[in-house]
Protein backbone atom coordinates (compact mmCIF):
# COMPACT_ATOMS: atom_id res chain seq x y z
CA UNK A 1 0.00 0.00 0.00
CA UNK A 2 1.08 3.23 -0.57
CA UNK A 3 1.96 6.30 2.24
CA UNK A 4 0.99 9.64 1.27
CA UNK A 5 4.01 11.70 1.96
CA UNK A 6 3.47 13.52 5.68
CA UNK A 7 2.47 16.89 6.00
CA UNK A 8 5.39 18.40 6.95
CA UNK A 9 5.51 20.92 10.62
CA UNK A 10 4.78 24.44 9.28
CA UNK A 11 7.76 25.80 10.57
CA UNK A 12 9.96 23.31 7.93
CA UNK A 13 7.82 23.97 5.23
CA UNK A 14 8.58 27.33 5.48
CA UNK A 15 12.12 27.52 6.23
CA UNK A 16 12.11 25.59 2.98
CA UNK A 17 10.33 27.81 0.63
CA UNK A 18 10.38 31.16 2.26
CA UNK A 19 13.42 32.17 -0.34
CA UNK A 20 11.77 30.76 -3.41
CA UNK A 21 8.67 32.58 -2.49
CA UNK A 22 10.13 36.02 -1.88
CA UNK A 23 12.34 35.59 -5.49
CA UNK A 24 8.98 34.74 -7.18
CA UNK A 25 7.44 37.99 -5.43
CA UNK A 26 10.18 40.21 -5.66
CA UNK A 27 10.43 39.33 -9.86
CA UNK A 28 6.46 39.96 -10.21
CA UNK A 29 6.37 43.23 -8.00
CA UNK A 30 9.35 44.41 -7.26
CA UNK A 31 11.48 44.67 -3.85
CA UNK A 32 8.71 47.57 -1.94
CA UNK A 33 5.46 45.93 -2.87
CA UNK A 34 6.48 42.33 -2.19
CA UNK A 35 7.35 41.61 1.66
CA UNK A 36 3.50 43.03 2.08
CA UNK A 37 2.85 39.90 -0.30
CA UNK A 38 5.28 37.85 0.86
CA UNK A 39 3.82 37.92 4.78
CA UNK A 40 0.37 37.24 2.91
CA UNK A 41 0.99 34.17 1.20
CA UNK A 42 2.55 32.73 4.58
CA UNK A 43 -0.59 33.41 6.13
CA UNK A 44 -2.96 32.30 3.01
CA UNK A 45 -0.53 28.90 3.46
CA UNK A 46 -1.12 28.70 7.16
CA UNK A 47 -4.92 29.43 7.24
CA UNK A 48 -5.40 26.06 5.05
CA UNK A 49 -2.42 24.09 5.96
CA UNK A 50 -4.23 22.42 8.70
CA UNK A 51 -7.08 21.06 5.69
CA UNK A 52 -3.90 19.66 3.74
CA UNK A 53 -4.50 15.69 3.16
CA UNK A 54 -0.71 15.13 2.46
CA UNK A 55 2.47 16.66 2.20
CA UNK A 56 2.85 16.46 -1.84
CA UNK A 57 3.54 19.53 -4.06
CA UNK A 58 3.97 21.65 -1.44
CA UNK A 59 6.31 23.49 -3.37
CA UNK A 60 3.84 23.97 -6.75
CA UNK A 61 0.88 24.80 -3.93
CA UNK A 62 2.84 27.62 -2.11
CA UNK A 63 4.54 28.97 -5.55
CA UNK A 64 0.43 29.04 -6.83
CA UNK A 65 -0.73 30.86 -3.84
CA UNK A 66 2.31 33.75 -3.94
CA UNK A 67 1.22 33.72 -7.58
CA UNK A 68 -2.21 34.88 -6.76
CA UNK A 69 -1.17 37.09 -3.89
CA UNK A 70 1.06 38.86 -6.42
CA UNK A 71 -1.74 38.84 -8.84
CA UNK A 72 -3.85 40.64 -6.55
CA UNK A 73 -1.69 43.28 -5.57
CA UNK A 74 -1.16 43.83 -9.48
CA UNK A 75 -4.66 44.18 -10.38
CA UNK A 76 -5.33 46.39 -7.66
CA UNK A 77 -2.48 49.01 -8.51
CA UNK A 78 -1.72 48.61 -12.13
CA UNK A 79 -3.82 48.65 -15.52
CA UNK A 80 -3.81 45.25 -17.21
CA UNK A 81 -1.01 45.42 -19.98
CA UNK A 82 1.43 45.95 -17.59
CA UNK A 83 0.40 42.74 -16.22
CA UNK A 84 1.00 40.90 -19.25
CA UNK A 85 4.45 42.55 -19.59
CA UNK A 86 5.43 41.71 -16.35
CA UNK A 87 4.18 37.75 -16.74
CA UNK A 88 6.23 37.18 -19.97
CA UNK A 89 9.37 38.60 -18.45
CA UNK A 90 10.58 35.53 -16.26
CA UNK A 91 11.32 31.73 -17.39
CA UNK A 92 7.41 30.85 -18.11
CA UNK A 93 6.89 28.44 -14.77
CA UNK A 94 3.61 25.80 -15.39
CA UNK A 95 1.21 29.30 -13.83
CA UNK A 96 2.70 31.86 -16.64
CA UNK A 97 2.11 29.08 -18.97
CA UNK A 98 -0.99 29.44 -18.42
CA UNK A 99 -1.62 33.07 -17.61
CA UNK A 100 -2.92 34.28 -20.94
CA UNK A 101 -4.88 31.84 -21.28
CA UNK A 102 -6.20 32.14 -17.79
CA UNK A 103 -6.28 35.55 -17.84
CA UNK A 104 -9.95 36.37 -18.17
CA UNK A 105 -11.53 34.20 -15.39
CA UNK A 106 -11.73 34.94 -11.73
CA UNK A 107 -9.43 34.28 -9.20
CA UNK A 108 -10.36 31.07 -7.53
CA UNK A 109 -11.19 29.76 -11.33
CA UNK A 110 -7.22 30.69 -13.00
CA UNK A 111 -5.91 29.24 -9.24
CA UNK A 112 -8.05 25.99 -9.99
CA UNK A 113 -7.20 25.69 -13.56
CA UNK A 114 -3.67 26.25 -13.12
CA UNK A 115 -3.56 23.84 -9.98
CA UNK A 116 -5.13 21.10 -11.98
CA UNK A 117 -3.62 21.79 -15.38
CA UNK A 118 -0.08 23.35 -14.41
CA UNK A 119 0.89 21.30 -11.71
CA UNK A 120 -1.08 18.12 -11.77
CA UNK A 121 -2.72 18.79 -8.08
CA UNK A 122 -5.61 16.94 -6.95
CA UNK A 123 -9.02 18.10 -6.30
CA UNK A 124 -8.67 18.01 -2.64
CA UNK A 125 -5.05 19.91 -3.16
CA UNK A 126 -6.73 22.29 -5.00
CA UNK A 127 -9.62 22.93 -2.05
CA UNK A 128 -7.21 22.98 0.43
CA UNK A 129 -5.32 25.42 -2.01
CA UNK A 130 -8.25 27.69 -2.40
CA UNK A 131 -9.60 27.01 1.29
CA UNK A 132 -12.73 24.91 -0.05
CA UNK A 133 -14.58 21.76 -0.31
CA UNK A 134 -13.59 19.27 -2.88
CA UNK A 135 -16.62 19.68 -5.21
CA UNK A 136 -16.22 23.48 -5.20
CA UNK A 137 -12.90 23.23 -6.05
CA UNK A 138 -13.83 20.65 -9.00
CA UNK A 139 -16.40 23.22 -10.08
CA UNK A 140 -14.18 26.46 -10.08
CA UNK A 141 -12.01 24.11 -12.12
CA UNK A 142 -14.64 23.06 -14.73
CA UNK A 143 -16.56 26.88 -15.26
CA UNK A 144 -12.76 27.92 -15.90
CA UNK A 145 -12.41 25.36 -18.23
CA UNK A 146 -15.33 25.65 -19.87
CA UNK A 147 -14.90 29.84 -20.44
CA UNK A 148 -11.59 29.64 -21.84
CA UNK A 149 -13.18 27.54 -24.44
CA UNK A 150 -15.99 29.85 -24.96
CA UNK A 151 -13.13 32.53 -25.35
CA UNK A 152 -10.98 30.55 -27.97
CA UNK A 153 -13.65 29.88 -29.83
CA UNK A 154 -15.61 33.18 -30.24
CA UNK B 1 17.67 35.72 -2.04
CA UNK B 2 17.31 35.75 1.43
CA UNK B 3 14.38 36.31 3.53
CA UNK B 4 15.15 38.84 5.90
CA UNK B 5 15.15 39.11 9.91
CA UNK B 6 13.26 41.64 10.19
CA UNK B 7 10.50 40.06 7.24
CA UNK B 8 10.71 36.94 8.63
CA UNK B 9 9.44 38.16 12.40
CA UNK B 10 6.62 39.99 10.83
CA UNK B 11 5.44 37.25 9.50
CA UNK B 12 5.97 35.11 12.45
CA UNK B 13 4.34 37.56 14.56
CA UNK B 14 1.24 37.92 12.51
CA UNK B 15 0.55 34.68 12.44
CA UNK B 16 0.69 34.25 15.87
CA UNK B 17 -1.19 37.62 16.42
CA UNK B 18 -4.31 36.43 13.99
CA UNK B 19 -4.29 32.76 16.30
CA UNK B 20 -3.39 30.84 13.15
CA UNK B 21 -0.89 28.44 14.46
CA UNK B 22 -1.54 25.44 16.17
CA UNK B 23 1.58 25.51 18.31
CA UNK B 24 4.12 28.29 18.61
CA UNK B 25 7.37 28.00 20.24
CA UNK B 26 10.51 29.72 21.03
CA UNK B 27 14.24 28.87 22.76
CA UNK B 28 14.32 30.83 25.88
CA UNK B 29 18.07 30.99 27.97
CA UNK B 30 17.75 29.76 31.51
CA UNK B 31 20.35 29.07 34.04
CA UNK B 32 20.35 25.06 33.37
CA UNK B 33 20.77 25.56 29.58
CA UNK B 34 18.57 26.32 26.28
CA UNK B 35 14.79 25.20 26.66
CA UNK B 36 12.33 25.28 24.10
CA UNK B 37 9.22 26.21 25.08
CA UNK B 38 5.76 26.01 23.03
CA UNK B 39 2.17 26.95 23.72
CA UNK B 40 -0.91 26.75 21.64
CA UNK B 41 -4.13 28.34 22.55
CA UNK B 42 -4.43 26.31 25.64
CA UNK B 43 -1.52 27.82 27.57
CA UNK B 44 1.54 25.69 28.00
CA UNK B 45 2.39 22.41 26.03
CA UNK B 46 5.68 21.63 26.45
CA UNK B 47 9.29 22.85 28.16
CA UNK B 48 11.87 20.71 26.49
CA UNK B 49 15.60 20.34 27.60
CA UNK B 50 17.86 20.12 24.93
CA UNK B 51 16.55 21.13 22.19
CA UNK B 52 16.40 19.60 18.94
CA UNK B 53 15.25 20.92 15.97
CA UNK B 54 14.95 17.66 14.01
CA UNK B 55 12.90 15.64 16.43
CA UNK B 56 10.83 18.54 18.08
CA UNK B 57 8.74 19.90 15.25
CA UNK B 58 7.36 16.85 14.71
CA UNK B 59 6.84 15.98 18.51
CA UNK B 60 5.15 19.32 18.45
CA UNK B 61 2.70 18.79 15.64
CA UNK B 62 2.09 15.26 17.47
CA UNK B 63 0.80 17.54 20.64
CA UNK B 64 -1.24 20.62 18.52
CA UNK B 65 -1.00 19.77 15.07
CA UNK B 66 1.38 20.49 11.64
CA UNK B 67 0.76 24.53 11.91
CA UNK B 68 3.77 24.83 14.08
CA UNK B 69 5.61 27.44 13.96
CA UNK B 70 8.42 29.51 16.27
CA UNK B 71 7.44 32.36 17.28
CA UNK B 72 8.80 34.61 20.33
CA UNK B 73 5.94 36.42 20.59
CA UNK B 74 3.62 33.54 21.75
CA UNK B 75 5.73 32.34 24.60
CA UNK B 76 6.68 36.08 25.91
CA UNK B 77 4.45 35.47 29.30
CA UNK B 78 5.68 31.77 29.41
CA UNK B 79 9.28 33.43 28.93
CA UNK B 80 8.63 35.99 31.63
CA UNK B 81 7.18 34.04 34.45
CA UNK B 82 10.50 31.58 33.97
CA UNK B 83 12.89 34.30 33.97
CA UNK B 84 11.18 35.59 37.15
CA UNK B 85 11.33 32.30 38.78
CA UNK B 86 15.12 31.44 37.91
CA UNK B 87 15.95 35.27 39.04
CA UNK B 88 14.34 34.02 42.53
CA UNK B 89 11.48 36.25 42.27
CA UNK B 90 8.27 33.65 41.68
CA UNK B 91 7.44 31.05 43.31
CA UNK B 92 4.08 30.12 41.90
CA UNK B 93 3.13 29.57 37.86
CA UNK B 94 0.41 31.37 36.60
CA UNK B 95 -0.14 30.25 33.15
CA UNK B 96 -2.51 28.20 31.84
CA UNK B 97 -1.38 24.56 30.89
CA UNK B 98 -2.20 22.53 28.01
CA UNK B 99 -2.54 18.77 28.80
CA UNK B 100 -4.25 17.99 25.74
CA UNK B 101 -4.50 13.60 24.83
CA UNK B 102 -2.79 12.55 27.96
CA UNK B 103 -4.37 9.73 29.65
CA UNK B 104 -6.62 10.41 32.69
CA UNK B 105 -4.32 8.61 35.67
CA UNK B 106 -1.34 10.58 34.23
CA UNK B 107 -3.83 14.38 34.73
CA UNK B 108 -4.49 13.31 38.26
CA UNK B 109 -0.86 12.65 38.67
CA UNK B 110 0.12 16.06 37.38
CA UNK B 111 -2.76 17.80 38.87
CA UNK B 112 -1.67 16.61 42.67
CA UNK B 113 2.23 17.51 41.62
CA UNK B 114 0.92 21.21 40.64
CA UNK B 115 0.24 21.24 44.59
CA UNK B 116 3.73 20.88 45.63
CA UNK B 117 4.71 23.92 47.09
CA UNK B 118 7.73 25.78 46.02
CA UNK B 119 11.13 24.63 48.40
CA UNK B 120 9.55 21.43 49.09
CA UNK B 121 9.87 18.04 48.20
CA UNK B 122 7.93 15.26 48.32
CA UNK B 123 7.96 11.24 47.08
CA UNK B 124 6.87 9.02 44.39
CA UNK B 125 4.60 7.05 47.24
CA UNK B 126 3.32 10.15 48.78
CA UNK B 127 2.25 11.77 45.14
CA UNK B 128 0.85 7.58 44.21
CA UNK B 129 -1.04 7.86 47.59
CA UNK B 130 -2.95 11.14 47.25
CA UNK B 131 -4.08 10.23 43.73
CA UNK B 132 -5.62 6.79 45.87
CA UNK B 133 -3.03 4.91 44.44
CA UNK B 134 -0.45 3.95 47.32
CA UNK B 135 0.87 1.14 45.54
CA UNK B 136 1.18 2.66 41.95
CA UNK B 137 4.81 4.91 42.90
CA UNK B 138 6.49 3.12 40.12
CA UNK B 139 4.26 4.39 37.71
CA UNK B 140 3.93 8.05 39.39
CA UNK B 141 7.92 7.96 38.44
CA UNK B 142 6.73 7.16 35.16
CA UNK B 143 4.44 9.91 34.83
CA UNK B 144 7.45 12.49 36.18
CA UNK B 145 9.76 11.06 33.90
CA UNK B 146 7.23 12.11 30.89
CA UNK B 147 6.12 15.26 32.42
CA UNK B 148 6.28 17.54 29.11
CA UNK B 149 5.63 20.35 31.32
CA UNK B 150 8.62 20.56 33.60
CA UNK B 151 9.55 23.37 35.89
CA UNK B 152 6.08 24.94 35.61
CA UNK B 153 4.73 21.51 36.68
CA UNK B 154 7.49 21.02 39.09
CA UNK B 155 8.59 17.26 38.92
CA UNK B 156 11.97 18.23 40.32
CA UNK B 157 10.47 18.08 43.67
CA UNK B 158 9.48 14.38 44.07
CA UNK B 159 12.62 12.40 45.41
CA UNK B 160 12.90 8.97 46.51
CA UNK B 161 11.39 7.56 49.48
CA UNK B 162 15.12 8.09 51.08
CA UNK B 163 15.61 11.50 49.93
CA UNK B 164 18.14 10.81 46.77
CA UNK B 165 17.48 12.43 43.78
CA UNK B 166 16.53 9.40 42.32
CA UNK B 167 15.76 10.87 38.38
CA UNK B 168 14.90 13.34 36.24
CA UNK B 169 14.58 13.22 32.75
CA UNK B 170 16.29 16.58 32.54
CA UNK B 171 19.19 14.76 34.07
CA UNK B 172 20.46 15.18 37.50
CA UNK B 173 22.21 18.17 37.40
CA UNK B 174 19.29 20.11 36.96
CA UNK B 175 17.04 18.54 39.48
CA UNK B 176 19.75 19.79 42.24
CA UNK B 177 20.39 23.43 40.40
CA UNK B 178 16.32 23.61 40.63
CA UNK B 179 15.88 22.58 44.18
CA UNK B 180 19.11 24.25 45.41
CA UNK B 181 17.69 27.48 43.59
CA UNK B 182 14.09 26.99 45.60
CA UNK B 183 16.38 26.50 48.59
CA UNK B 184 15.10 22.83 49.27
CA UNK B 185 18.49 21.76 49.16
CA UNK B 186 21.52 23.07 50.51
Amino acid sequence: MMTAVAIPPFERFYEEHRNDVLRLLRGRLGADRADDAFQETFLRALRAYGRLEHGEHLRAWVLTIAQNVALDVLRRTRPTEELAETASTDSRPAYAELADLTDGLGPKERAAVVLRYGYDLSYDQIASALGSSQDAARQATSTGVRRIRRRINS
Amino acid sequence: MTVSPDLDLRFREAASTLGLIDIGYDLVESPIGELLVATSDRGVASIWFDPDPAEDLERLARIGGPRVLRSPRSVDRARRELDEYFAGQRRTFDLDLDLRALPPFTREVLGELARVPYGETTTYGALAQRVGHPRAARAVGTVMNRNRIPIVLPCHRVVGANGSLTGYAGGLDRKETLLELEGARS
